[in-house]
């Protein structure tokens, strides 16, 4: 009886571990992010990316469609060269664009893909042609600052 | 010229005498390894020792969880509260958590309630002559006496960590939740687009498993290596708990630093 009570414990002791594992994998981690069902490779080539990451997200509509794989450059053109993953289970239009856009003021960045109108569409390669480059808020600003200290120069 | 030299002489024999305990150590894991597998096979004994390291600690790994988790909650928004960022709590709870805290906090308490224990327990069974009555009647204590203690603490930290984490962020979770006035849905949905499993939870995994294994294997060795009075037991106890500690603190920064070069 002793034995069997103690048999019992280690058993639910053992139990709560891998539940809390378990707690820990589905609702603390992103499951999600695992991919299970598989992604395709494309590429998109940027003048800036700003400060975007590799395993940044990638959405369409706001819905999260895969993510950044790595980013390299071009050493003939000198652009970035992104690679997406993006789901299996999504297809997207041949002429869909991306962009890289910023969450919020100051959140992180991430791609967001509009939908083209074609017929074909984006498999494992190929390349989005239509892309739009982070907007740095730095750059814009200065603009500011310059075009304002232009104004107000040539007023006085 | 004799203080000098006296000073020197000493730095030297302790950090003589220091490589050759770890020498030891080694060796008996070595000695150990043939009787890792028997343990195995007579899964009772392992029960046996599960039950007294891992599940009488629990109440002290799911207390201080708790505490840690609601500790956590209330610095991290007073500090993130300055800048406006109260939303990141529960990833901040949940990183600190999984990758930092759960590991280490839970083998540092293992250490003190566990560790000791077994050194204490298998260094009174050497020093009231147990060890040697086993041996006389051809039972080799390795694998009867101290690899099942082995296994139990190895098998029993991972666990307990896990433990910890998720105990801690549903501490936090409530405090966040139900004192700070935080929403629950942004809690979590913020951890979730953070917290990676491959990276964070796994790292977390691999290390309270290599803590697991070091507090086990300190805590057998001192108590095997124990000299048999009542002094050097209470020695070789005392010296589990400081030699654990360090060894958690120092592994767990070297593992954090090449975990974070994404190694």
């Amino acid at each position: 009886m002793q034995a069997r009570s103690m048999e019992l414990t280690v058993g639910l002791f053992v139990m709560a571990g891998l539940l809390a594992l378990a707690m820990l994998a589905l609702k603390v981690g992103n499951i999600h992010a695992l991919n299970l069902g598989g992604t395709y490779a494309v590429t998109a080539d940027f003048n800036d990316v700003g400060s975007l990451k590799p395993k940044a997200p990638v959405t369409v509509a706001g819905v999260r469609v895969g993510h950044v794989a790595r980013i390299t450059i071009n050493p003939q053109t000198y652009q970035a060269v992104v690679t997406l993953d993006l789901l299996k289970k999504y297809r997207f239009p041949r002429d869909s664009s991306a962009s890289i856009e910023t969450a919020g003021l100051l959140g992180e960045q991430y791609v967001s893909l509009s939908p083209g109108g074609s017929r074909r569409y984006l498999k494992n390669g190929s390349k989005i042609r239509i892309t739009q480059s982070a907007i740095i808020l730095e750059k814009i600003i200065s603009q500011l600052l310059y075009s304002k200290a232009g104004h107000s120069s040539g007023h006085s | 010229m004799s203080w000098g030299a006296d000073t020197i002489r000493a730095l030297g024999r302790r950090v003589i005498s220091g490589i050759g305990r770890l020498g030891h150590a080694v060796l008996f894991l070595v000695r150990l390894m043939p009787g890792l597998g028997v343990a195995l096979a007579r899964g009772r004994l392992i029960i046996q020792q599960l039950y007294m390291t891992g599940v009488l600690t629990l109440v002290i790994v799911l207390v201080s969880g708790a505490f840690v988790g609601m500790i956590l909650a209330l610095q991290g928004y007073n500090t993130l509260v300055r800048y406006d960022a109260q939303s990141s709590l529960g990833l901040l709870v949940a990183l600190s958590l999984v990758r930092e805290l759960g590991p280490v906090l839970t083998a540092l308490l293992f250490a003190g309630r566990a560790g000791s224990a077994l050194t204490a327990e298998i260094g009174l069974m050497k020093a009231t002559e147990q060890l040697d009555g086993m041996e006389m009647m051809a039972v080799d204590p390795l694998p009867r006496v101290v690899a099942p203690r082995f296994w139990a603490g190895w098998i029993a930290v991972p666990l307990l960590a896990m433990i910890f984490s998720a105990v801690g962020i549903i501490g936090a979770y409530i405090v966040a939740v139900g004192d700070l006035g935080l929403d629950g849905g942004v809690f979590w949905s913020q951890m979730q687009s953070g917290v990676s499993i491959s990276n964070d939870i796994m790292g977390g995994l691999i290390k309270s498993v290599v803590f697991g294994f070091v507090v086990s294997w300190i805590a057998v060795f001192e108590g095997y290596d124990a000299k048999p009075t009542s002094e050097g037991v209470s020695r070789a106890t005392t010296r589990t708990v400081v030699s654990s500690s360090l060894a958690i603190l120092g592994l767990d920064f070297i593992m954090t630093a090449f975990m974070l070069r994404g190694l």
